[in-house]
């Protein structure tokens, strides 16, 4: 069946809109844990970096991609762990901690690369299993002639790499835990007031300790997402500023999951816009430079933050270590 | 007290005769890293190159931020290197600064043209060579649509486009070339995942034949059009073997030699502006065992032609920075 060029490119935006966002969701949910139980994670992209290293280069020594994603989920768990033992045990500056960890992650990967593989911090490029194949979900082909919604199944849907029907599973499970369990209401608690929780006799440390675990965890994937899924190998800085593009999706969404599913999807689609239409011409009016279009993430986030759609509060205890009273 | 002091001094005074005496080269790259796979690599190479030949030792430095150019540049001055080459037109502002204070050290930088009596500066015509892989590009092209990736959005970048937008043209006055730069910022010549995803983009708008000049992000670039069977052209290091048989060419700058020159006349290098082109073997184009299958000898006649038309004066190019604007969209 053939499609009107514009349909194509329909789809075509939607199916990058896709591909962009998966590394946003995996970051902002990992964030989403981590504040919510009261610890500021800025730190996300510094966990994504050394995570993409160690998932390239765990895979190219396995030849696994999945033992590779593992080597960067343990990576980033180390991080994650250094956070929390500076700023939940030990009581530090929670944004200086996460700053001191992005550059650590900048500097000992490059270290790390040059000293194994001598090519100025990159890791040798992967191939066959040691990087992710897309997979095609069952009936793609077959109702790809249903009108409308048949290509949009086998074209967006269909045909992505494993770890994206992954960051999109977690969404509804991260809801389902933060919203309808036990542990999910003690987590966003002991954001919220970790003295009343402490009274009901549940421990602050240890909570905030799975969450920041949790982060360590999501940031993994995110990072072995780049070097594994969308790329084919690790490269210096590779992660370019996308774990502050997720705290900004965090603060548009409110530090809610669904609500960050949407914000990581529109800030997707500016992606894939900007990237397939350059320069928009409106009507032969004018036309929207794509810097601006680059920009708009940023802008819709000040936006939010100055309290003019909507309100974006905090978790109320976010930032403050926990002090028993004596 | 004093023994320790003597000991101090002695070794001060050592270093720094060891320093003088000696006048190595050095260079300093750009944060691409000397590993780019690209221009840095090119200057890596010439260096080499120097080193195996003569024998002599030279001492390189690859930048980690912006804020290491001014220091890394004086460090190597006040240790008594010369010439310092340094490659990227990034430089400019802090060499400016840094030139004037050691008039006795020579100095190199690539791609950009600083004003200074102990500067050498070394440009290329990177529009003549990018008109040749344009050219080479409509003739390998079967959807008469070829894109262009640059890194960073600078005017050196839209040289490049502009070059190469003008080789499409004159070999297909039909053709479209769908243009994108990477970003705004140094950053754009590191995201190889953004490059990938460039490249998907233009590839879904029919390229099939896509041009990358951005450094690292070229990379991802190279990748993704190989992943999709598609054909793309490399710059600066002839990038042919990367991926055999979806590498069209490579445009190639000839970044090594310019570095190994200027390491060659050592100190008594020749300061001003040094133009390298088509026609004294600075900018060419890459063929080898990798590509030889993919171009066909009427693309080969039609760029040689265009080359010998080029270096005769025949064929002008245009060039964006002579004007900042290019005549063919």
């Amino acid at each position: 069946m053939e499609h009107s060029q514009n349909f194509v490119l329909f789809l075509v935006t939607l199916n990058q809109m896709i591909t962009v966002s998966v590394v946003l969701i995996f970051a902002g949910l990992a964030g989403l844990f981590s504040e919510r139980s009261g610890i500021f994670d800025i730190g996300l992209e510094g966990k994504m970096l050394i995570s993409a290293f160690f998932a390239a280069a765990v895979s190219f020594a396995t030849g696994n991609v999945w033992i590779g994603v593992l080597g960067g989920i343990a990576a980033s768990m180390v991080f994650a762990l250094i956070h929390g033992i500076t700023s939940i045990t030990f009581r530090g500056n929670q944004l200086i901690s996460g700053v001191a960890l992005n550059f650590l992650a900048s500097g000992l990967t490059v270290v790390l690369g040059n000293a194994w593989y001598r090519k100025g911090g990159q890791t040798p490029t992967l191939s066959g299993d040691a990087r992710f194949s897309e997979i095609t979900l069952p009936f793609a082909d077959a109702l790809r002639d249903v009108p409308f919604l048949g290509p949009i199944y086998a074209e967006v849907i269909s045909g992505h790499k494993p770890l994206v029907y992954v960051a999109f599973a977690l969404v509804p499970l991260s809801w389902w835990l933060l919203y309808r369990t036990r542990f999910g209401l003690r987590l966003r608690a002991v954001g919220e007031n970790p003295a009343s929780v402490d009274t009901a006799g549940i421990s602050v440390i240890r909570l905030r300790f799975v969450a920041v675990l949790i982060a360590g965890v999501l940031c993994g994937l995110a990072g072995a997402y780049l070097s594994t899924s969308q790329g084919a190998a690790f490269g210096r800085e590779m992660t370019a500023g996308r774990g502050f593009i997720a705290l900004a999706a965090l603060i548009f969404a409110k530090w809610r999951p669904w609500y960050l599913l949407m914000a990581t999807l529109l800030f997707g689609l500016l992606e894939a816009i900007s990237n397939l239409f350059p320069n928009i011409d409106v009507f032969g009016l004018f036309t929207i430079p794509v810097q601006f279009t680059q920009a708009l993430p940023y802008i819709l986030t000040v936006v939010i933050l100055a309290g003019f759609v909507g309100k974006a509060i905090p978790p109320r205890a976010g930032g403050e270590p926990y002090v028993k009273e004596r | 007290m004093t023994l320790m002091k003597k000991i101090l001094g002695a070794t001060a005074a050592l270093a720094l005769s060891a320093g003088a005496a000696l006048a190595d080269p050095a260079i300093i790259y750009d944060l691409g890293g000397k590993f780019d796979k690209s221009f840095n690599q090119a200057a890596h190479e010439g260096a080499e190159r120097w080193a195996k030949e003569t024998g002599g030792t030279y001492k390189d430095v690859e930048l980690q931020s912006e804020a290491q150019r001014e220091q890394a540049l004086r460090r190597f001055a006040e240790a008594g290197f010369n010439p310092v080459v340094m490659t990227g037109f990034a430089f400019a502002s802090s060499l400016e600064k840094v030139a004037p204070d050691y008039p006795d050290t020579k100095f190199a930088i690539i791609d950009m043209v600083v004003d200074q009596p102990n500067v050498r500066s070394v440009v290329f015509k990177e529009h003549e060579g990018s008109y040749l892989v344009g050219i080479m590009a409509a003739m390998a092209s079967k959807t008469g649509t070829v894109g262009f990736i640059g890194g960073m959005d600078i005017p050196l970048i839209r040289k490049f486009a502009c070059g190469y937008v003008q080789g499409v043209k004159a070999a297909n006055p039909n053709a479209t070339v769908i243009q994108n730069m990477t970003g705004t910022t140094p950053a754009a010549w590191n995201d190889p995942v953004k490059g990938a995803e460039l490249a998907k983009a233009q590839m879904a708008q029919g390229a099939d034949v896509i041009y990358a000049a951005a450094g690292g992000t070229g990379v991802g670039v190279l990748q993704a059009v190989a992943d999709a069977g598609k054909l793309a052209i490399g710059v600066d290091s002839n990038q042919n073997y990367l991926h055999p048989g979806n590498i069209l060419t490579s445009m190639l700058k000839r970044v090594d030699v310019a570095v190994y020159n200027a390491f060659k006349t050592g100190p008594e290098l020749e300061t001003g502006i040094h133009v390298l082109g088509l026609a004294d073997g600075g900018i060419d184009y890459a063929m080898d065992e990798y590509n030889k299958d993919l171009v066909t000898p009427e693309m080969l006649k039609a760029v040689e032609d265009a080359k010998a038309g080029i270096i005769s004066g025949e064929i002008e190019v245009h060039d964006y920075m002579s004007d900042n604007s290019c005549p063919v969209e």
